[in-house]
């Protein structure tokens, strides 16, 4: 058994929290510049243009690309192999959660209670899947998650006979029913198969694969580029305020499913699709 | 930056507010009140138990805003602005006792169109998620009420050309419909 000291995962993802708040991955500023060059709206090159300034700041001043800096969600691959020493792994995670969103000056988003709605004023806890995979490391994926395009997000409980039709129609409704709200353009991660949840973790998942990183499988690849065309055509544009670039990217991830049904989650976000990814 | 400049002072004057057009690009200069969920819901109880609310909003415009936390030396931290739609609950009875605008992103209810119309208010959108860039627009910021909402007080705050779009104006006119209707 290797073993990974609890400090060392809270110390990573303290780090992780401000890495991924403050600059977007390489293929999501890419998607950003190559969108504002093409885009054919006057005022949605415009506010394109805007984006890519309010980028250059939040990396320059050191500030939140966006206030809304998000409830942590976060990956955990942990190897079987591994054996996390000096304390509970939910806790090492949490507490790098508590660290990170503290001293690096990010907004606290998270309410104790769905109810009661009581600020924690720390951001935990966080929404933490594990996934137990071979081997002697972890993997951590951290994706700070905003509300805006969070609270557009849908699952459809398909039929088997809707088919791929179907697929794309339940993917586009939530597109053009997230309008303005999920602040497009938009990265559209879609999970299909499974059962209820499975499909909303897929589409989760599939916010965080790199956008110049391709589908599993061709079929997959070309329905994804289908898609994101009915997307763009809906006209939305930058901010909702009409353009040709309404999402960047359509990201799917596929799981067996039961011969009664075709789950397909929908997991919207915005154009701050931000995510920080370490191995142990 | 571009021909369709429009320079606007907050808190709005009747004919200020009534001369916006949905389409118009404004860059507003003076006084906001940043509130979102857990400060208009406050509001709503005040109203409800015959209270004054914690400052005077007639004429005024409400920044739909929870910022990031302050560096040392800095106003403020991100400052954009987040969905409307959930103080929707709220705003027409805001709108009806004098509130002016509203800055915020997405679409607004029947209801609250009315209520724009009925008042002759506007509704502004600043761009989502371009935060850190909204920021540079603020010049002060300070808590004057429900400071225990962290995040979620109410802020008075001043602005200097802090860029916005008309998206509802006073005869109801709205930029997102006009957009998915131009097909």
């Amino acid at each position: 058994m290797r073993e990974i000291k609890a400090s060392e995962i809270t110390s990573t993802i303290k780090e992780m929290c401000t890495e991924a708040n403050r600059n977007l991955s390489p293929d999501m500023k890419r998607a950003l510049y190559n969108a504002a060059d093409k885009e054919e709206s006057p005022l949605g090159r415009q506010i394109l243009g805007q984006l890519k300034e309010n980028l250059s700041i939040a990396a320059s001043d050191d500030i939140p690309i966006c206030q809304d800096t998000g409830m942590a969600v976060i990956f955990a691959e942990v190897g079987q192999e591994v054996h996390v020493t000096e304390g509970w792994i939910e806790d090492a995670i949490n507490e790098g959660v508590r660290q990170g969103y503290t001293e690096g000056y990010l907004r606290k988003s998270v309410v104790r209670d769905p109810i009661d709605r009581v600020n924690t004023g720390d951001n935990t806890p966080a929404v933490i899947h594990y996934f137990m995979v071979p081997g002697d490391k972890i993997k951590l994926t951290l994706a700070p998650k905003g509300f805006g395009s969070e609270n557009m997000s849908r699952v459809f409980m398909l039929k088997p006979a809707d088919g791929v039709e179907g697929i794309k129609n339940a993917v586009v409704t939530a597109v053009k029913d997230a309008g303005p709200n999920a602040c497009p353009p938009m990265v559209v991660g879609v999970g299909i198969g499974g059962t209820f949840e499975k499909c909303a973790l897929l589409a989760k998942k599939a916010l965080t694969r790199s956008l110049e990183e391709p589908a599993a499988d061709e079929r997959i690849t070309a329905l994804e580029a289908e898609i994101l065309e009915m997307i763009n055509e809906s006209g939305i544009g930058p901010a909702g305020l009409g353009g040709s670039t309404t999402a960047f990217a359509v990201n799917i991830e596929t799981y067996a499913t039961h011969i009664a049904g075709l789950p397909v989650g929908v997991n919207i976000c915005c154009h701050v699709n931000r995510h920080a990814v370490r191995v142990l | 930056m571009e021909d369709n400049k429009k320079r606007v002072t907050v808190p709005l004057t009747d004919e200020d507010a009534r001369s916006l057009k949905a389409g118009d690009y404004v860059y507003l200069n003076g006084t906001v009140y940043s509130a979102r969920d857990a400060a208009h819901k406050r509001m709503q109880e005040a109203l409800d138990a015959g209270k004054e609310l914690p400052f005077d909003i007639r004429g005024n415009v409400i920044y739909y805003l929870g910022p990031s936390p302050a560096r040392e030396g800095m106003v403020i931290g991100s400052a954009g602005p987040t969905t409307a739609s959930r103080m929707d609950k709220y705003t027409p009875e805001l709108l009806d006792l004098g509130l002016k605008g509203m800055i915020g992103k997405g679409k607004r209810s029947q209801a609250v169109h009315e209520a724009i119309i009925r008042n002759g208010c506007v509704y502004f959108a600043a761009v989502g998620g371009a935060g850190a860039l909204l920021s540079k627009a603020i010049t002060a910021s300070e808590v004057i009420a429900y400071d225990d909402l962290g995040t979620e007080a109410i802020r008075k705050m001043e602005i200097k050309d802090f860029p916005v779009i008309v998206v509802i104006d006073s005869e109801g006119n709205d930029l997102y419909e006009q957009v998915m209707n131009r097909e």
